[in-house]
């Protein structure tokens, strides 16, 4: 499975140190997700297309990932102008579109959007592991870390031990149809991935404990912050203080 | 199903985000040192099963089994969820960060929930264990729907018309959640039983 696409790239985000992009992310989704209106929303956004310029992403893999993202706002786009209480309303047939309705769904909108970017700019352009290895600097509880760590290197093996079920059971002439016998053999491939992966976590345990396993991994590289990791971090801070007093 | 990002009012992520650090912090506490990797791979299993697309009728969805995940790992939900969710999140830009909180609350809380509520009848016979994993797998999906519904509903009212949408989509799919789930019980209890928690 290629799953970290979009880490691969050499731009001054690629490098930056993972903590400060883990800091100026969480302070950015937050001001941005209780953000309300139009204008402040706007102004989050255009900070997320500026970190889209500096990161040079694939812009193919970077449309598709955000048509993915923007599945569940067309469905607010369906509904929420025709429902929404308000007192201006365009008539079109026999609909009612209320002006405010508009609003608040381009809104959602314009806030998803900038969350989403700044996630595929900020964070997805570092390696899971530098990000795991990150949340321990940050303090996120060692076990925590530790499953999120081993969670994501064993998807893969996983995964594998998936496809050769699935070839497995193609050979003999499996077709999925809407019936019981389908379901029950999901539900066998499901219990065989899931027997596979008790039996594996067993071993994986024994082989972690004769190396002197505590319940954690200790760190054995650590990050260096450099200048212009402080000066991005400052920059970006300041921004986001000049968006809050401008609205 | 997962809520994206800038869909949600403040106080509905503060309270998201306060209860699934409730649940996370006693499902972590509550974990022994041997237990994190099977706590790990385990929801690496999950992972991969929730990309298999089953069909129903001429669409087909693919597999939650969250009730599962409460069945096997108990408290473990929450860290496994939650986790899981960071990933769908910083791989596939899949619900969101932001949001975090309050998916993790909607899909772990009803997998606690169904695995103290059908562990008895699971651990009886192989029949009852059909019907516990059916009821545990579709419950735990039907009450996750509504979870979600209710913050979409406690953001803004006329989400309404959303939030019902969203769970008749779920109706039909949770009945399969159960079926596949009674299966899947049923199959471990006859090949590793000690593997249901």
């Amino acid at each position: 499975m290629h799953l970290e696409e979009f880490s691969e790239g050499n731009s001054f985000l690629h490098r930056a140190d993972p903590r400060v992009k883990i800091l100026i992310f969480a302070i950015f989704s937050v001001l941005c997700a209780v953000a309300s209106g139009i204008k402040t929303p706007t102004l989050f956004l255009l900070y997320s297309f500026i970190l889209l310029l500096i990161a040079r992403l694939k812009i193919k893999s970077l449309i598709a990932r955000l048509l993915i993202a923007n599945f569940f706002i067309a469905f607010i786009w369906f509904f929420i102008p025709l429902t929404y209480p308000g007192n201006s309303y365009v008539t079109l047939g026999s609909m009612k579109i209320s002006h405010e309705g508009l609003r608040y769904a381009l809104s959602i909108t314009i806030k998803c959007n900038a969350i989403i970017i700044a996630t595929i700019t900020l964070l997805s352009t570092s390696s899971i592991f530098s990000i795991a290895h990150a949340m321990l600097h940050l303090r996120v509880p060692k076990k925590l870390v530790t499953i999120f760590f081993l969670f994501y290197r064993y998807i893969t093996v996983i995964h594998e031990e998936y496809l050769k079920i699935k070839k497995a059971i193609a050979l003999r002439g499996f077709v999925p149809k809407t019936n019981l016998n389908t379901y029950k053999t999901y539900a066998y491939i499901v219990g065989g991935m899931l027997i596979k992966s008790y039996e594996r976590a067993e071993e994986i345990y024994k082989a972690m404990l004769c190396r002197g396993f505590k319940g954690y991994f200790p760190l054995f590289e650590h990050f260096y912050i450099r200048k212009s990791d402080i000066i991005f971090g400052v920059i970006s801070i300041s921004i986001f203080i000049l968006i809050g007093v401008k609205s | 199903m997962h809520i994206s990002e800038g869909v949600l009012s403040a106080p509905v992520l503060l309270t998201g985000a306060f209860l699934s650090l409730v649940g996370l912090a006693i499902g972590l506490k509550n974990m022994k040192n041997e237990d994190i990797p099977k706590v790990a791979v385990l929801s690496s299993a999950f992972f991969v099963a929730s990309l298999i697309h089953v069909p129903i009728g001429p669409t087909s969805a693919h597999l939650v089994l969250n009730g599962l995940v409460g069945m096997i790992l108990g408290l473990g939900a929450f860290p496994s969820i939650f986790v899981a969710l960071i990933l769908q999140a910083l791989l596939f830009q899949f619900g969101g960060l932001t949001t975090l909180g309050v998916n993790t609350f909607a899909m772990a809380m009803p997998a606690v929930l169904c695995y103290y509520l059908f562990r008895g009848i699971l651990r009886r016979s192989k029949n009852t264990a059909f019907l516990g994993g059916f009821l545990g797998g579709g419950l735990s999906l039907l009450i996750a729907a509504i979870l979600i519904s209710i913050a979409l509903i406690e953001t803004e009212k006329s989400f309404i018309s959303i939030a019902g949408t969203l769970l008749a989509m779920h109706l039909p799919v949770a009945v399969i959640e159960g079926i596949i789930t009674g299966f899947v019980v049923v199959y471990l209890k006859k090949v590793k039983p000690e593997a249901l928690g």
